[in-house]
């Protein structure tokens, strides 16, 4: 569905169901150079399991319109704005990456509006190496490899997909492939420049759920540890052999880990 | 920081898709010879017959061993999966009944495998949708031949029995011009020597059968996505991008992105069609994958002995093989094709009896027969020009049609 948010059109995927306003909401925020699609073995799941789901395509990404914004903090405000245009009070954000830093700066600074925060393959602060920076500043396409290289396990590299038939590594690489100009290295860029990272973490009154993978290159779980210590009563849970495309590697994991949580 | 360090052809042809069994360490893929899967309670078989969850239902729609076939082909030839079938013919039903319905037409090369030829010629206008055949050379035919209810391009990397090198790059563009895809059948050169989705062909399709499977025992086929085709912005294939009520009014290209075309291939076409390759053929194809490479170069090297041979027989007046520089395709064959071919055409100018001297002594040592398989040469005599054709038999490979002139009466 497409909602028109700011004067930007918004899409959100539904997971196949319609607006239930009895039913608590969840809005699930992708990484950098990735859209919707990435949530698509948990959305459908949740939106049938009793929730209100919307895989957003964030502002400038996938079919949604709009330039990405030049912070996170901006982003997260888009998220609200969305929330603001779909008449939600509260929603439980869950977040991939650059979305993870997302929905912390949302929940650390609309606190009524957050009721629950997941965040997966988290590093902060989230640093970006230089070498992978400037390849995705010149939009050269080994930007997109290296990204998708390291964002798998070694496990993963081999396959052995949890949906029949599906090629983990050629999947990835097309989403990305498909960002659009510009679109991996601004969302690098607002990765490594957040710094609200432990502000947010003070002011978080909504419960916390990190999922992280063991073999996570992208967002080490050690790069996390910081961030997890800051935030008191969280939850974490370890995914083995799994790298940082957690809701493909270990799909089905990461739906338990949701439907307990939430 | 590293470049990036992705498996390579030689060990992504052993182990990609495949997963050692935790429990018994078994280092060969299992084969799964079951028809169905347990469901864990009433909501785990609800979510998976919804589409919610992921996993295994009913060996027509997925099974475990034939998954790391798919897998495997899939990162061979650098797609987004893959769905295999009881046959190459399946495939190709499957890749076209996806996309389209009555009504609809489809652009294809003239020199394709007799069989494919036969299906869209005389077996799909009977369900509505139309053929035109074009000189796979011609690339201009392609462009006039499309029409506003066009859906697909067909060639095949190497056209039969014409070995006519298909300008993947230049037919994909042609396509896209249109806003359709091109589907190349890949069986001639496998992933080792051609790789079409590399060079913007969207779908890619094999018989299996061939030099996959390469030892001649099991029939298969699959069926390919590249992930490129962007279904939405074409506007022209409403299964990908309408609702579907046949899961609820889910839109495909909507909810899985790069993998619509294969989800609804398999929750469709292959749930209604049925044409399911057997997890025993599976297994057994898994394992002439796993030698792809080796018997590839071994194949090539040996198509390049017998050309000498053929080359210096004073009774065969020509002969066609893309890597000779009189051959039509040359120079488009060094650029698609670097590593080599495997098939040849020669034609002799005496018959029968030079004819069968040279066949004999070409079957004596010629060992990339039949079409990949390794025991066997393959042979197209036809009687009335006794020309042959070096990787193709019409009993098998059906590589002239009944009303060619070279096999009337045949």
């Amino acid at each position: 569905m497409y909602v028109t948010v700011n004067n930007t059109k918004i899409f959100a995927a539904t997971g196949g169901r319609e607006f239930d306003p009895s039913q608590p909401t969840i809005l699930f925020l992708h990484g950098a150079a990735m859209d919707h699609t990435a949530w698509a073995l948990q959305s459908r799941y949740m939106a049938h399991h009793g929730f209100n789901v919307f895989a957003l395509d964030l502002v400038g990404h996938g079919k949604s319109g709009g330039e990405i914004p030049a912070s996170i903090d901006e982003l997260a405000d888009s998220v609200i704005a969305f929330m603001d245009a779909m008449e939600l009070k509260e929603a439980a954000l869950v977040g991939h990456s650059m979305g993870a830093l997302t929905a912390l700066s949302a929940a650390g600074r609309y606190q009524d509006r957050v009721s629950a925060v997941v965040m997966i393959g988290i590093a902060y602060p989230m640093m970006v190496g230089e070498a992978f920076l400037q390849k995705a500043r010149e939009n050269d396409p080994a930007a997109y490899q290296m990204m998708i290289d390291w964002s798998h396990a070694r496990p993963s590299h081999r396959g052995a997909a949890e949906v029949p038939g599906l090629w983990m590594i050629g999947n990835a690489l097309r989403v990305v492939e498909k960002s659009g100009k510009d679109t991996l290295y601004k969302g690098l860029s607002i990765c490594a420049g957040y710094d609200g990272g432990f502000e947010a973490a003070q002011n978080l009154k909504a419960p916390a759920l990190f999922i992280l993978g063991d073999k996570d290159m992208m967002t080490m779980p050690r790069a996390a540890q910081k961030l997890i210590a800051a935030i008191d009563g969280q939850k974490t849970v370890m995914l083995k052999d799994c790298g940082h495309m957690q809701m493909i590697e270990k799909a089905a994991d990461v739906r338990s880990a949701l439907i307990e949580f939430l | 920081m590293a470049d990036p360090n992705f498996l390579k052809f030689d060990t992504l042809s052993l182990h990609a898709g495949q997963e050692v069994d935790p429990i018994t360490g078994a280092r060969a893929v299992p084969i799964y010879q079951t028809t169905s899967y347990v469901f864990k309670d009433a909501d785990h078989a609800a979510s998976l017959f919804n589409l919610e969850t992921t996993g295994h239902i009913y060996s027509r729609l997925s099974n475990p061993t034939t998954a790391v076939l798919e897998e495997r082909l899939a990162s061979l030839e650098g797609g987004v999966g893959a769905i295999c079938t009881a046959s190459g013919h399946a495939a190709m039903h499957l890749a076209i009944v996806t996309l389209m319905s009555a009504g609809s037409h489809i652009v294809c090369s003239q020199s394709v495998y007799g069989g494919t030829y036969n299906f869209l010629k005389h077996t799909m206008p009977r369900f509505g949708i139309e053929t035109t055949f074009v000189n796979p050379r011609d690339l201009d035919a392609f462009k006039d031949a499309i029409q506003d209810n066009t859906r697909l391009v067909i060639s095949e990397t190497l056209g039969n029995p014409g070995l006519e090198v298909t300008n993947i790059p230049a037919l994909a563009d042609i396509a896209h011009a249109a806003d359709i895809p091109l589907l190349i059948d890949n069986t001639f050169a496998t992933p080792y020597l051609c790789r079409p989705l590399d060079l913007g062909a969207d779908l890619v399709m094999h018989s299996a059968t061939k030099f996959l499977g390469g030892h001649g025992i099991a029939m298969g086929g699959a069926l390919i996505d590249g992930g490129r085709f962007d279904w939405e912005k074409s506007g022209k294939f409403p299964t990908l991008t309408e609702p579907y009520e046949g899961y609820h009014g889910i839109r495909y290209e909507e909810e899985f992105g790069p993998l619509a075309f294969l989800m609804r291939a398999r929750t469709e076409g292959i749930r209604d069609f049925g044409a399911c390759i057997s997890p025993t053929n599976s297994f057994q194809i898994l394992q002439g994958v796993e030698t792809l490479s080796v018997r590839m170069e071994k194949h090539v090297a040996n198509a390049r002995k017998v050309i000498e041979f053929l080359n210096t027989h004073d009774a065969v007046e020509t002969v066609s093989y893309p890597e000779l520089p009189t051959h039509p395709d040359h120079e488009l064959a060094k650029e698609l094709l670097p590593k080599g071919c495997v098939h040849f055409q020669f034609h002799c100018q005496r018959w029968p009896r030079s004819w069968q001297g040279v066949y004999r002594t070409v079957a004596d040592f010629l060992s990339s027969g039949e079409c990949g398989r390794c025991q066997k040469p393959r042979h197209s005599p036809c009687l009335d020009n006794t020309s042959a054709n070096g990787c193709a038999s019409p009993q098998e490979c059906g590589h002239f049609r009944r009303n060619d002139p070279p096999v009337s009466g045949y």
